[in-house]
């Protein structure tokens, strides 16, 4: 399919004419390294606007993660997350209704990480509309537990839940910016709570950040 | 001068970006000379606003140069592209809700798109009551359909303001490109660089008096600079420049040193006016740092055309009668 690419790059135009999609890089760098980053999640729009915000050649090998049931169930869908985003897909329930082998819902994460991709995760599991995002779901502890070489990256994405809010199709322009922070590792021995809290807290201390 | 009108229009509007562009490279050049030099630091500073003002005295003028080769529709398209950056930074500093979305999307992809659709038509009498009459009315009932009073009355206001500004003020700048005056057919250009370059020397003019006079601000609270002598100066800085560029306009110099004197207050009202409106939002420019987004800053340097191309624009009108 040679459609994708200049698929991708229309896209990427469109989300900077719409948000700016302005990357601000604060205690890390722009760098082609295996990483995980780590973000709020209010919108659908999020992954195309970090998507968008990274430089063109770090966009190939970061890779969002898409619900399987969802994003393979029309053609259209499923060429978009494949072809364009090269989307990681995860099953929502564990496959286990008549027992089957019991998939962990982690392991497609751990398949792509050990290729040597880039991740980009919503640990809140969801989409949060209050101002302070969710507690982080575990499954970043699990990925920071299993790749302790991967640089764990938090990002802040700012303003997006007014380009689209929930229930909208057109996004309206309105500038948005993802702002990066330094890299969060794993302590040794960390408990999950108080890691998974305080990749949380380094989250919302990037709002603050200008 | 008389063998300038021998020349063709078009040779006359390309001499005329070639002076222009003569003008900015030497500018240029000269900045560049003396930057090899050692500066104190507040050299440097005034050095760094310098280069910042040509390097947008730059992207302005090859805007321009752009405008005039690809013709009424090149220019349409490229004002219209302005207006969409410029309504996009207002829009981000002002609180809208939810219930906003759908006036906004009306605002970004229907109201200004059939603007500048009307303006490159040459239909004069549509563009200019197409935003004060049709859309004041049509934003507010959207804005009520989507069931949200919360302050309704200041989001509907500030997206109708918006709109005001950034699409209706920008608008009549390429109009002016289109307008068709008695013995003056295809020379809007000329118009268009009479206004920007007033309504450049009203700024300039009212910024360097301010500097030297230190009179007494007339709304500290909204600005430190802005006192009544320094708008005079701005105002009668456009007045020469308008006086001086007389020959290129199709007005007498007496007319010409009016209209760009009341050009030229109407930008430094509009920056003024800006001023106001940023505090409000609590940001010192459209790009300060202090800003969440990012922005160009492209409204900081729009909004006196904004404000000035309308009235501008109806003076002209007026002057003709037609």
């Amino acid at each position: 399919m040679k459609l994708a690419e200049p698929a991708g790059l229309a896209l990427a135009f469109i989300a900077r004419l719409i948000t700016g999609a302005q990357g601000h890089w604060h205690g890390s760098a722009p760098k082609a390294e295996q990483r995980i980053y780590f973000a709020n999640h209010q919108s659908h729009f999020d992954w195309v606007l970090i998507w968008a915000a990274l430089p063109r050649d770090l966009r190939a090998v970061t890779r969002p993660i898409a619900a399987r049931d969802y994003w393979t169930a029309s053609p259209f869908r499923h060429w978009l997350t494949r072809e364009v985003f090269n989307a990681v897909y995860v099953s929502r329930q564990r496959a286990s209704d008549g027992g089957g082998v019991d998939e962990d819902p982690l392991e497609p994460l751990m398949e792509a990480l050990r290729h040597g991709d880039s991740l980009v995760l919503f640990p809140e599991g969801t989409r949060g509309h209050a101002a302070e995002p969710a507690p982080f779901k575990s499954g970043l502890y699990a990925l920071a537990q299993a790749f302790p070489d991967v640089q764990l990256i938090p990002a802040w994405i700012d303003n997006v839940q007014r380009v689209m809010p929930k229930g909208e199709v057109v996004p309206v322009p309105i500038l948005c910016t993802v702002a990066f922070g330094p890299p969060v590792a794993l302590a040794p021995g960390e408990e999950r709570r108080a890691f998974l809290d305080r990749a949380r807290r380094a989250v919302i201390a990037l709002r603050d950040v200008e | 001068m008389d063998a300038l009108r021998e020349l063709s229009v078009r040779e006359q509007v390309a001499l005329l970006f070639v002076v222009l562009f003569g003008l900015l490279a030497l500018a240029t050049i000269v900045a560049v000379a003396r930057s090899l030099r050692e500066l104190t630091a507040e050299q440097a500073a005034v050095r760094e606003r310098f280069t910042r003002d040509l390097r947008a005295v730059w992207a302005g003028t090859v805007l321009f140069w752009i405008a005039w080769v690809s013709g009424p529709l090149g220019s349409t398209l490229l004002f219209g592209l302005v207006s969409f950056v410029a309504l996009r930074e207002f829009v981000t500093l002002t609180h809208t809700r939810r219930a906003d979305h759908r006036s906004l999307l009306l605002a970004f992809f229907v109201v200004l798109p059939l603007q500048y659709v009307l303006v490159g038509m040459r239909l004069a009498n549509a563009f200019t009551v197409f935003i004060p009459v049709y859309v004041f009315f049509a934003i507010p009932v959207i804005s009520a359909l989507a069931n949200d009073p919360f302050h309704f009355l200041e989001r509907t206001a500030k997206i109708q303001w918006g709109i005001t500004v950034t699409v209706y003020g920008m608008s009549h700048a390429p109009a002016l490109l289109l307008l068709d005056l008695p013995r003056y057919r295809e020379r809007g250009a000329f118009l268009l660089l009479f206004l920007v370059a007033v309504v450049a020397a009203a700024q300039l003019g009212q910024e360097a008096a301010t500097r030297r006079l230190r009179r007494r601000p007339v709304a500290r609270a909204i600005s430190r600079s802005f006192s009544w002598r320094a708008f005079g100066i701005g105002a009668g800085a456009a007045a020469l420049v308008g006086l001086l560029l007389s020959w290129t306009t199709p007005f007498t110099p007496l007319a010409a040193t009016a209209m760009a004197a009341i050009a030229g207050a109407a930008g430094t009202f509009g920056e003024f006016v800006m001023k106001a409106l940023k505090r409000d939002a609590g940001v010192r420019s459209w790009s300060g740092a202090s800003s969440v987004t990012g922005a160009v800053g492209l409204l900081d340097r729009v909004a006196p055309l904004c404000f000035a191309a309308p009235v501008f624009f109806h003076s002209v009108r007026g002057y003709f009668g037609i």
